[in-house]
């Protein structure tokens, strides 16, 4: 029974990051149609960018957490602005295959910085987080986790429900002709959901660093789940992404825990493609409001 | 002339650089008026607000000849970021609500172009005018009815506090009576708040009622104009968009000749 609580808590908490970082790349395309191909280096990214705020500057690691997430919401922003922009009204397929060069691109930045060898950042989680309820166990790093993921997900959904730069955001996804007419800067919010989708997944980079250690092959990789994850929740919704998340991470541990670690990559896509024969468009892909 | 809010001097609006829509319109709008745009299907009124909005560009549509102003300024050819910050808002045809957003969200966005200033006040103004959104403000856009959703875009415009409202067709697939009570409503929001409309309508008959001022279009070219009342005794108009015959009695579809149908001004 513990081994099962250590597992579930372990699985939602890394299907968290999983749905974070889903979130951010289902932004994106929402907003503009872009597959991004390069949303696993944006999550090494920012395990990188904490990785010299806290080894190299020496920060401490509150500090550097934020300074990372600063860090990846200005290149958000700088993709959009320096790569993106000139792109707007090419066929899209253009911008696709730009971000698969980006994502070669930042892979090869990071290899000639940091090398292709498992960084650690060093342990700064105080103890006391971990939970230990008797049989319960639940190690510092995934209680974090838990918390991280609850407060990024809180503050993101007031964020696009109730601030008007988050209605402008959704307005342009739902009709952009229409958001246009009324003013909204629809390029102000491609590169504001480019800003916040590198800021979620670099922070899931940060903490899946914390959990498995920092390289740039394994966040990559990590990364590519992204597709599994909003294929399964629905391209177009954000909490689909989450749930998706959740679901995937759960499937990981799972395997992991029960049956075999080397089945955990496996099973996730057995399952996914079990629940798109039921559900094509994914559990909670766009039913478009038809007025009869 | 100190009135004249917008003046369009001969412009031409090419799309894709081969389809050319509009040749050579004219035309001057007063400074709180309500000038209607009439036409058939093709006739380009459409293209001519949206060349006053800026909304060709995302269509690969150019102003390629002609001026364009506004207060004294040139705006043809302008980002409609720039053109919606100096108070021209077009209402789209076909409606075009978020459909995801409730009520009040959809209204919200028409404060984009002054992120940030306060909203409350705006809000309740547009629920003055039109009520039936009050009851519904809390509910998904894409389950109201057609009438709704047009006193829905036309409100969500109303947020951004325009000079000059671009209406196109606002009675499109409405019925009779919702049909009158927009009308109504359009009249108020221009003697109210003293907003300059240019109304584009395939409903003549309502449109020339509420106007002042006329414009008849017919491929890309304006082929007739004068004020409202003229345009309504015209015997052409009444012929070709009000279905009367020069005596004013209703005319049999049936009576007109098919050689004089065809016949308009080109």
């Amino acid at each position: 029974m513990d081994f099962f609580i250590q597992l579930l808590v372990g699985g939602i908490s890394v299907g968290f990051l999983y749905g974070l970082s889903a979130m951010g790349f289902v932004m994106i395309f929402k907003s503009s149609s872009v597959l991004n191909f390069a949303h696993g280096e944006l999550l090494a990214i920012g395990a990188y960018f904490f990785l010299a705020f806290i080894v190299w500057a020496k920060l401490p690691f509150l500090l550097a957490f934020l300074l990372a997430l600063v860090g990846c919401f200005l290149l958000g922003i700088m993709i959009e602005r320096i790569f993106l922009r000139p792109l707007i009204g090419e066929p899209l397929i253009f911008v696709i295959m730009l971000t698969v060069g980006l994502a070669a691109m930042f892979k090869g930045i990071i290899l000639l910085i940091w090398g292709g060898n498992l960084h650690t950042y060093p342990n700064f989680l105080p103890e006391t987080l971990g939970i230990n309820w008797g049989v319960v166990r639940i190690p510092p790093v995934y209680s974090a986790t838990l918390v991280i993921g609850m407060l990024f997900l809180l503050l993101f959904g007031l964020f696009f429900k109730f601030s008007s730069q988050g209605i402008y955001m959704r307005s342009v996804a739902d009709n952009q002709r229409a958001a246009l007419s009324l003013g909204v800067h629809v390029k102000r919010v491609f590169a504001l959901s480019w800003a916040i989708a590198a800021l979620v997944a670099g922070m899931s980079g940060m903490v899946l660093g914390i959990i498995n250690g920092v390289n740039v092959h394994d966040l990559s990789a990590i990364g590519l789940k992204v597709f599994p994850v909003v294929i399964l929740g629905g391209l177009d919704s954000i909490g689909g992404a989450i749930i998706g998340g959740i679901i995937i991470g759960l499937l990981e541990t799972f395997t992991g825990g029960y049956l075999s670690p080397s089945l955990r990559d496996v099973v996730p896509y057995v399952i996914l493609v079990l629940i798109l024969l039921l559900k094509p468009y994914g559990l909670f892909g766009l039913k478009e409001i038809e007025r009869v | 002339m100190e009135n004249l809010l917008l003046q369009l001097n001969n412009i031409s609006v090419v799309y894709s650089d081969v389809i050319q829509v509009l040749k050579g319109v004219s035309l001057s709008v007063q400074k709180n008026r309500i000038v209607s745009l009439l036409g058939s299907n093709g006739a380009g009124k459409t293209t001519t607000l949206k060349a006053i909005s800026g909304l060709l560009k995302p269509e690969n549509g150019k102003v390629t000849d002609g001026t364009i102003l506004y207060q004294g300024r040139e705006l043809q050819n302008q980002a409609p970021e720039t053109i919606t910050r100096n108070g021209i808002i077009q209402v789209l045809e076909g409606r075009q609500p978020f459909k995801y957003l409730t009520i009040e969200e959809n209204l919200r966005v028409g404060t984009a172009t002054r992120w940030g200033k306060p909203y409350r006040s705006d809000l309740e103004k547009v629920y003055h005018y039109f009520p039936a959104l009050w009851k519904r403000r809390r509910g998904l856009a894409g389950y109201c009815s057609g009438g709704e959703l047009q006193m829905l875009v036309m409100g969500r415009a109303l947020m951004a506090h325009p000079e000059l409202l671009l209406l196109d067709e606002p009675s499109l697939g409405l019925a009779p009576l919702v049909v009158i009570e927009i009308f109504r409503i359009i009249r108020r929001i221009n003697e109210e708040e003293g907003t300059t409309i240019i109304l584009v309508e395939q409903n003549a008959r309502m449109a020339l009622q509420i106007a002042h001022h006329g414009y008849v279009m017919e491929n890309g070219k304006i082929v007739m104009e004068g004020s409202a009342d003229i345009l309504r005794d015209n015997p052409d108009i009444r012929e070709f968009y009000l279905g009367m015959s020069a005596a004013g009695n209703i005319k049999s579809y049936a009576d007109v000749k098919s050689y004089r149908r065809r016949k308009r001004w080109l």
